[in-house]
């Protein structure tokens, strides 16, 4: 009975995987294939501009408010200890590379997942119950196509700029705490910041957005696509969704920390 | 002798989801220009038989050919190409509900042809006036009753012209009136474009109006094929059974019972 489930759950795991994998590279070569001068390529790139602005444009409030209290907890978190080494301005530097190397585009994805990554899933698997997608197919129209390369076009454009902003609202963030503590001002604060920070910093954080864009498009759309079992099916699919794309926006962040702390840290 | 050319052969089709045997080995030739009803009851297999008929999902074994195409074996590029001649509406309607009646209408013009946007708005138009849903264009769906939703629905199928025209359970959940106006819409298309009709239905009534032939799905096996005169003279026990709509004999045979809750 044990081994029954063991390798039950085992198959499932190795189906979910598959079955990312597959819509993965169908995502991906039907964007690269999206020609710009075809009339239906144009009416995806539209379809793909509104979602930016609901991806994007819509989460952008959120996302600076939220990266400017994590800034001004890290600078809190960074002082107490650096307190004790009498080393308090180095909250500076301790903030803009926490920030912009890891946390500003990893809140951002947090955000998005729990903004666009349950309604990806909402949405697709809505349609998957009412038998839209399948209308879609008879319709010679490929789902991954119609539905899933919008989303990508959108996540791909937005997620890079959402962390440009969260970066910058963290900073700032840090900046309220050493201006309240040390009376630093903005401009000394920001030049310091501009001294110790690299290229490098704010290019890895980007790199990694756009990775986490991807993983949050291709789960999102996947529970949606495999929604079984009608409305609850979808509420259910919607949770799943946020979960594993929580999940595995954390093991891409690893993968892509370890690569950076191997390959590009000198 | 063109008339008699078949346009959908199935051919020998297991379908099977898991370790459940949906159809035994179905095979049915559909004539071009004839309207055939699947009929059957619930869990018999006959939406199954249709999803095949359009490539939503394919047999385990057995072939189907659409105009000479195996669409069980053949490529995704050339499915979708089988399938710009096919329309098909669904049982919910399954409209966009994201877009206006129009948009959904146009939908396949726009992504399958290089017509000029006035020219689509304009064929959308006469698709609608054909289902009579005329100054529909810029209602959404959530708008519009269920009887108007399937009727939207046939529009949309009829956007690209197809040869075929694929109808699941037209008249479920309308009422008796509205079920006939489907009906009647079903059998002035069938007029109207000669088109190749296949209908799934359980509507007993519906389905000897607008058919040529009938075929009837039991446990996924097709009982009985022919023309509506031919159907209702048949002797064959299940099809007497479906037509005098008598009921299965409540938990009749004890150890083919017996035998459900072991295998279960």
């Amino acid at each position: 009975m044990t081994v029954e489930t063991i390798g039950r759950s085992a198959i499932q795991k190795v189906e979910y995987v598959g079955g990312l994998s597959l819509q993965f590279s169908r995502g991906l070569v039907a964007t690269l294939r999206l020609n710009p001068f075809r009339s239906s390529s144009r009416l995806r790139w539209r379809t793909a501009l509104r979602q930016m602005a609901v991806v994007g444009v819509e989460a952008l409030p959120v996302v600076c408010l939220i990266s400017g209290f994590v800034g001004l907890i890290m600078a809190l978190q960074g002082a107490y200890e650096l307190k004790k080494f009498g080393a308090l301005e180095l909250v500076v530097s301790l903030v803009g590379i926490s920030i912009t190397r890891e946390l500003g585009p990893l809140m951002t994805a947090i955000i998005v997942i729990g903004r666009s990554g349950s309604a990806f899933a909402a949405e697709i698997g809505t349609m998957t119950v009412t038998e839209e997608v399948d209308a879609l197919r008879t319709m010679a129209l490929e789902p991954i196509d119609f539905l899933l390369v919008p989303k990508l076009l959108a996540m791909l454009a937005m997620m890079p700029c959402l962390t440009i902003a969260a970066d910058t609202a963290g900073i700032l963030g840090g900046a309220f705490f050493t201006w309240v503590t040390l009376g630093m001002g903005l401009r000394s604060y920001l030049s310091t910041t501009l001294d110790v920070l690299l290229l490098r910093d704010v290019i890895t954080g980007l790199i990694k957005s756009l990775a986490f864009g991807m993983v949050i498009v291709q789960v999102g759309c996947y529970e949606g696509f495999t929604v079984r079992g009608g409305p609850e099916g979808v509420g259910r699919a919607t949770t799943r969704a946020v979960v594993q794309a929580i999940f595995l926006v954390i093991v891409t962040d690893l993968v892509f920390t370890a690569f950076f702390y191997l390959f590009w840290s000198q | 002798m063109s008339e008699k050319r078949a346009i959908i052969e199935v051919r020998d089709v297991v379908a099977a989801y898991g370790t459940r045997t949906i159809l035994h080995g179905v095979s049915l030739d559909i004539l071009a220009g004839e309207t055939m009803v699947i009929l059957g009851g619930s869990g018999s297999g006959k939406s199954t038989l249709l999803r095949h008929l359009v490539g939503l999902e394919r047999p385990r074994s057995g072939h189907v050919f659409i105009k000479g195409v195996d669409i069980a074996t053949c490529s995704r590029k050339r499915l979708n190409e089988v399938r710009k001649s096919i329309g098909m509406s669904f049982q919910g309607a399954a409209l966009f509900n994201s877009m206006t009646i129009g948009d959904n209408v146009a939908l396949a013009l726009r992504e399958h042809t290089t017509l000029a946007e006035s020219t689509i708005k304009l064929m959308t138009r006469i698709k609608l006036e054909q289902v009579g849903l005329a100054n529909y264009e810029s209602f959404f769906p959530s708008q519009l009753s269920g009887g108007m939703k399937k009727r939207a629905a046939v529009a949309r199928a009829l956007a690209m012209d197809p040869e075929i025209l694929l109808f699941d359970e037209p008249s479920a959940g309308l009422d008796p009136v509205l079920g006939a106006g489907i009906d009647e819409l079903i059998l002035e298309l069938k007029r109207a474009f000669q088109m190749t009709i296949v209908v799934v239905t359980h509507e007993l009534a519906s389905a000897f109006i607008i058919a040529d032939r009938i075929t009837v799905v039991d446990k996924g096996r097709l009982i009985a094929l022919g023309t509506t005169a031919e159907i209702r003279a048949s002797t064959h026990p299940r099809v007497r059974q479906f037509l005098d709509r008598v009921p299965d004999p409540v938990g009749g045979d004890q150890e083919a019972y017996l035998e459900r809750l072991i295998e279960g």
